[in-house]
């Protein structure tokens, strides 16, 4: 965990209100699954954002625009420095997976799973991806899992891309060990279809992200814990889905 | 730099705030945690609690927070038991241990329980969370009340005792007279101010508990008044100045207001370095505005 000064290298839309930043800085230590906490000059609370890829100097966070912070973060422009903490949260555990491993994300829970991606192909791993959207024009990250080398397949709640339904329709009950970030809905889906072989990545509002004001607890099957600083990734057995 | 607060001597006056700095643990991650003047640990009560549902934290643009966490915390014994010795291990500067409750016997039994403990210096008793239903804030809203639970507590213990007081009231002056008359040893203000916001989307509040307590920049001129109110009407009280203190120069505004001490909060959680940082600038920004020494500046105002 270290607190640090980057530079904005790139910061541009890729789908509907969703962005892709790059920034150069300090990447050493940063591991698949941990999260950033983003300051922003006139929002006091820092901005949580998953790590999307790491290569060299290089961050990727790819975030969307659901608020006025994340608006602000939009419209910041290459040169911007930005102080931000990396390293935070525990991360994807990838020695979990076997030779198969799937992949589940749901619209910005997409983002860390590429750089857990990475690593599992690095490691020798078959990977299988499955993401889901609403629609079509929120899109991304297709071309860039194909292109690292793993199988991918979209689907769209309106059918307007790829199959129409959910990411548990494409999945069945006998799945490889899984990795998986999205919203609670579809986490709570994919383990009641394809059960707790897996991690999965929450998420909670924050104050401070360094597990200080345990503003993020949630209760778990072995005790409160912390999605900033125990999480973001827990075991799926341990979170209580109902 | 160095301040008392009665017959403790901090080496200055920058303590992290309750509920903001854990037991300490995590904020040796980011700083040598023995630079602090002392340690403010998460709020205490007896039995261990979950807080609030989620979410429990809203921000207010660049002036602050909203939280609703609800005193989530292990429980006293698991404090003493854990707690407490692994903050020892780590710190050796003086513990001020935040302790809450739901009613007289629970204050009672946890400043008890506290007593006990040789590795807390001060007890600095919450009659103001303003997150949790029956007990927390309704204790410090009245004088009568706010005596009772300082008396309460004063009968169980040899420790210093300050009381947390909250700024959710008309003459915070009357409430902090009737602490020092039943026995107080010093005070600390202000709390949360209580707050809300609303998604305007969903047309729901944003915390799930509705209302929470506003922290951060936007309360420090509150804070800073309600200081300078006390400080004249208990001249001789040992203050610890709470609320929206962000900087070396807030420290020493609030020291001139009438504190002796100030206790950091909401700052720590957007740069949990700040700490550190007010304590490096602080003997930079004294020597700019020719202070000696801060003992010199408290309560000039």
């Amino acid at each position: 965990m270290k607190q640090s000064e980057w530079t904005i290298e790139s910061n541009l839309p890729i789908a509907y209100r969703t962005f892709e930043m790059v920034l150069r800085g300090d990447t050493v230590g940063i591991l698949p699954g941990q999260f950033v906490d983003v300051a922003l000059p006139d929002f006091f609370l820092r901005r949580p954002l998953s790590v999307c890829d790491i290569e060299d100097d290089r961050l990727t966070l790819i975030y969307k625009v659901v608020g006025a912070g994340t608006s602000a973060m939009s419209a910041m422009q290459a040169g911007t420095r930005l102080d931000i903490l990396t390293g935070l949260g525990n991360g994807y555990n990838l020695t979990l997976a076997g030779h198969d491993v799937l992949l589940v994300g749901g619209g910005v829970g997409i983002p860390p799973l590429v750089f857990a991606v990475r690593q599992l192909l690095n490691t020798g791993r078959r990977a299988r991806v499955v993401m889901g959207f609403n629609t079509a024009r929120e899109v991304f990250g297709e071309e860039l899992f194909r292109r690292m080398g793993c199988s991918v397949e979209v689907c769209t709640m309106d059918g307007s891309y790829g199959k129409k339904g959910m990411v548990t329709d494409l999945l069945t009950a006998s799945e490889p060990f899984y990795y998986a970030c999205g919203p609670l809905p579809m986490l709570r889906a994919l383990v009641q279809k394809v059960g707790t072989n897996g991690q999965v990545s929450m998420e909670e509002r924050m104050g401070c992200g360094v597990g200080l004001c345990v503003g993020c607890s949630i209760r778990t099957r072995h005790g409160i814990k912390r999605v900033c600083k125990e999480g973001p990734v827990f075991s799926a057995d341990e979170i209580q889905w109902m | 730099m160095d301040v008392r607060l009665g017959d403790i001597v901090l080496k200055n006056p920058v303590i992290p705030a309750s509920g903001t700095c854990g037991f300490g643990q995590e904020l040796t991650e980011w700083m040598d945690i023995n630079q602090l003047g002392a340690i403010a640990t998460k709020g205490t009560t007896r039995e261990a609690r979950y807080g609030n549902p989620l979410p429990r934290i809203a921000e207010c643009g660049h002036a602050g927070m909203l939280n609703a966490v609800g005193l989530q915390n292990p429980g006293v014994e698991e404090v003493i038991r854990h707690e407490m010795p692994a903050l020892r291990a780590l710190y050796k500067g003086p513990i001020v241990a935040n302790i809450s409750g739901f009613s007289l016997d629970e204050y009672a039994y946890v400043c008890h329980r506290m007593d006990e403990e040789t590795d807390v210096a001060i007890l600095e008793v919450n009659i103001s969370c303003p997150n949790v239903q029956h007990g927390g804030m309704a204790f410090g809203t009245t004088p009568d009340a706010a005596a009772e639970v300082t008396r309460t507590v004063k009968a169980v213990t040899r420790k210093p005792v300050f009381m947390k007081l909250s700024p959710n009231v008309t003459d915070i002056t009357a409430i902090a007279r009737a602490c020092v008359e039943a026995g107080a040893d010093g005070l600390c203000l202000i709390n949360t101010i209580l707050g809300m916001r609303i998604d305007i989307h969903r047309r729901q509040p944003v915390l799930a508990n509705r209302y929470g307590g506003y922290s951060g920049p936007g309360i420090f001129p509150v804070a800073l008044r309600m200081v300078n109110q006390v400080r004249h009407a208990c001249p001789d009280t040992p203050i610890i100045g709470c609320g929206g203190i962000s900087s070396a120069d807030d420290v020493i505004e609030m020291m001139m207001a009438g504190a002796n001490a100030v206790e950091i909060g909401s700052q720590n959680l957007r740069d949990p370095q700040a700490c550190q940082r007010i304590i490096s600038d602080l003997p930079v920004r004294m020597s700019e505005l020719k202070i000696n020494h801060l003992q010199d500046i408290i309560g000039i105002v």
